[in-house]
């Protein structure tokens, strides 16, 4: 007798459990709305996503398994799945029924996972999704009669349609009443399971489906040895644009807004040093948030439009022999791409990889792909110290050596992922699946939907972090303060608190650390800012130079170009160290927001630790070689 | 007979990574000292069966196949323990 009967105060627990593709995910939003709450399971990489079932009479709780084809655990997701079906995980309390999610178009394959479901003894139902499909397609299925056979509630529906799920609301809340399967012949081996799912078919008489006629026809186009290459490359260069150009106007409308919005508070208020903290604390910060969303926003819509379409199973499927070689799957490539515009946009579509050390992986290695932060540290000090010359005429050095810097990154990215695979994440099991679904059309609803989520996510999970973390920055950059001194012109009091604050002494502190690469204390303080955000070190070096403003860019440059250290007498800045820093720049995680959001897709610090010393080891190897050599070459 | 001296009951039995898009084929007991993958046999993969493969990625692998009314994609080296015996015709 189940528990619940006995304590009717208890809410009822419920699981979906089936493959991938079966439809789940759109199943649970249906049954939880809003309700639902994503988090990590405890030390992996795999997403818990539990909410409470609407439209019901008393708690339900509806837990949101890992997609699966076998309840047998070998990788992280499939342990999950098992520990928790056999209630051995901790915190997670026995479950009073299971709901075995089925797509109805691959009913034999959905049997198989059934057959070892029922194998546990505990109330279990099976829903069929996408039952409209298989009548397309020419197909018959009747729940009545595989229900009747099978001895448990068998419910037929179309998820995203709502069709059939009001018998589904009203039997979720009673598990303990669920009909039980008469005396199951013995299924051990695989063998044995399939031809138990033989004969329910045969006698079910369920029919072979007529091919889906339209994705086949498409698929000759889209999966076409020569075209379906230019089309993923179409696909994803129309992807990269809109994050890297489309989000720009939206970007530079939350800057601007939260810069006049810090001007409005500051001529509002008394000068002090509180004013500050609000202006330049508090409401910068929040404009830092607040500015990743369009991309976030953007992207995600692209991601799950090409995702209900069907295109995303597909361009993983052209692209995944090529990602493979690095020990990297197909799934991998739309996230990284997204990370040339950046990085915390990048960590959070690498949801979309199933494997949970593929997607480990792919988030580590991340943060090396050129973001669009980088960009103005390149573009200053290319600007400043590589020649404005030609090669043969035709290539220019200064674009020759950003290409460089972006080949640099990607290439590192590259071999950390077949480092990770071949060191830390070796022996980890992982399995290699993939379904190409039938194309539909999408649905604006449920599309809106998800970027909401997607958006609702960043903000609560990350920005918080994010918010905080740059406070801390501005206070570290601009408390305590020099004394003031009236004779001194607005720029050079900017200069003077800065030498003043706390950075300015950790920068003098990590001097030493750094002088092997070429770099002074200014550099120091610049880097200690950019962990803010790279492109920060470019406001601060005007700073340090007592530049007017950051955007006063040839002011900024010549007076990098002029600057002389006082003890030697020569140049502090020249090529190699301009080189070094950029170098520094590919390399280093310097960048505290794609910290705080590799912590939260990860559900641990651990990794984003791992990944930041790892960066920051290699940025200062790389630095030190570039400072060198250049040296050695040019000197 | 030739088959029969050898004692392999499978004789035209062939990879199926080496399998032809398009050509039907009968799952072959694995080779002694070999066995299909645990994983495999969950998904259906079960001597016996049959299945053809749909198409192969621009790249060469991964290849979708349809087995048991279903289609999925798998990359050559999870297959390659899975030997078919063709038909020789169309599925």
């Amino acid at each position: 007798m189940s528990v619940a009967l006995e304590l009717p105060d208890r809410p009822v627990r419920v699981a979906l459990v089936g493959a991938p593709n079966a439809g789940k995910t759109t199943l649970f939003n249906s049954l939880t709305g809003s309700s639902a709450r994503v988090g990590n399971y405890p030390g992996v990489t795999v997403e818990r996503r539990e909410g409470t079932l609407r439209r019901a009479e008393r708690a339900v709780r509806v837990l949101d398994l890992p997609g699966t084809y076998s309840v047998v655990g070998e990788t992280p997701d499939e342990q999950i799945v098992e520990k928790v079906l056999a209630g051995r995980l901790a915190g997670e309390p026995e479950l009073d029924g299971i709901v075995a999610v089925v797509d109805a178009t691959t009913l034999r394959r959905g049997l198989g996972l059934l057959r070892e479901l029922l194998k546990r003894g505990r109330p279990t139902a099976l829903v069929l999704t996408m039952i409209d499909e298989v009548r397309a397609r020419g197909g018959k299925l009747e729940p009545a009669k595989l229900s009747a056979l099978l001895g448990i509630p068998v419910l037929g529906v179309v998820g995203h349609r709502g069709v059939g799920m009001d018998p589904l609301f009203r039997i979720l809340q009673e598990p303990a009443r669920w009909s039980r399967p008469a005396v199951l012949p013995p299924a051990e081996t695989p063998a044995a399971r399939f031809a138990w799912v033989d004969e329910i078919c045969r006698k079910v008489g369920a029919t072979e489906l007529e091919p889906d006629t339209r994705t086949d026809r498409i698929d000759r186009v889209l999966l076409h040895p020569v075209l379906g290459v230019a089309v993923f490359g179409l696909v994803m260069v129309l992807l990269f644009q809109s994050i890297f150009s489309w989000a720009v106007p939206a970007m530079d409308a939350i800057d601007a807004g939260f810069g006049a919005l810090g001007r409005a508070a500051r001529d509002a208020l008394p000068a002090s040093w509180a004013t500050d903290l609000l202006t330049d604390g508090v409401i910068a910060g929040v404009g830092s948030v607040l500015v990743f969303l369009p991309q976030i926003v953007i992207l995600f819509s692209f991601i799950h439009l090409l995702q209900d379409v069907g295109y995303m199973a597909r361009a993983a499927f052209v692209v995944d022999r090529v990602m493979g070689w690095v020990g990297l799957q197909g799934r991998s490539f739309v996230p990284l791409l997204s990370c040339y515009a950046c990085a915390v946009p990048g960590i959070m579509a690498a949801r979309t990889i199933q494997s949970p050390r593929e997607r480990l992986a792919t988030i580590l290695v991340s943060p090396f792909m050129t973001c669009s932060a980088r960009l103005p540290v390149y573009t200053l000090l290319i600007a400043a110290f590589v020649p404005h010359t030609t090669l043969f005429g035709v290539i220019g050095l200064q674009g020759l050596v950003l290409f460089g810097l972006y080949c640099l990154g990607a290439l590192t990215a590259l071999c950390s992922a077949a480092l990770l695979g071949s060191t830390l994440l070796r022996g980890t099991p992982s399995v290699f699946y993939m379904e190409l679904p039938p194309y539909r059309w999408p649905t604006a609803r449920i599309l809106g939907r998800q970027v909401w989520h997607s958006a609702r996510a960043f903000l609560k999970r990350a920005g918080t972090m994010i918010l905080a973390t740059s406070i801390v920055l501005f206070c570290l950059l601009s408390f305590p303060r020099a004394a003031p001194d009236p004779a001194r012109s607005e720029a050079e009091t900017a200069r003077a608190n800065l030498e003043a604050s706390a950075a300015a002494h950790l920068g003098r502190a990590i001097e030493p650390a750094i002088a092997p690469l070429g770099f002074d204390w200014k550099i120091g303080v610049g880097l200690i800012a950019s962990l803010a955000a790279r492109e920060v070190i470019v406001a601060t070096l005007a700073q340090t130079y007592a530049v007017a403003s950051k955007d006063d860019f040839t002011g900024l440059r010549d007076a990098l170009r002029g600057d002389v250290d006082p003890r030697t007498g020569k140049p502090v800045f020249g090529l190699p160290v301009a080189l070094a820093l950029c170098v520094f720049f590919v390399f280093a995680l310097q960048c505290t927001s794609t910290v705080v959001v590799m912590a939260r897709e990860t559900g641990s610090w651990r990794w984003p630790a791992l990944a930041f010393s790892y960066m920051l080891t290699l940025a200062w190897l790389g630095s030190f070689v570039t400072y060198r050599v250049s040296s050695a070459l040019l000197g | 007979m030739r088959a029969e001296l050898r004692n392999e009951p499978y004789p035209e039995a062939i990879p199926l990574e080496a399998l032809q898009v398009g050509v039907a084929a009968t799952i072959a007991p694995p080779e002694p000292g070999r066995e299909i993958p645990r994983r495999l046999g969950d998904l259906g993969f079960v001597p016996g069966t049959e299945l053809w493969i749909v198409r192969r990625a621009p790249f060469g692998d991964p290849i979708e196949l349809e087995i048991r009314g279903y289609r999925m994609c798998l990359r050559a080296e999870q297959i390659a323990n899975l030997r078919v015996t063709p038909r020789g015709d169309a599925p």
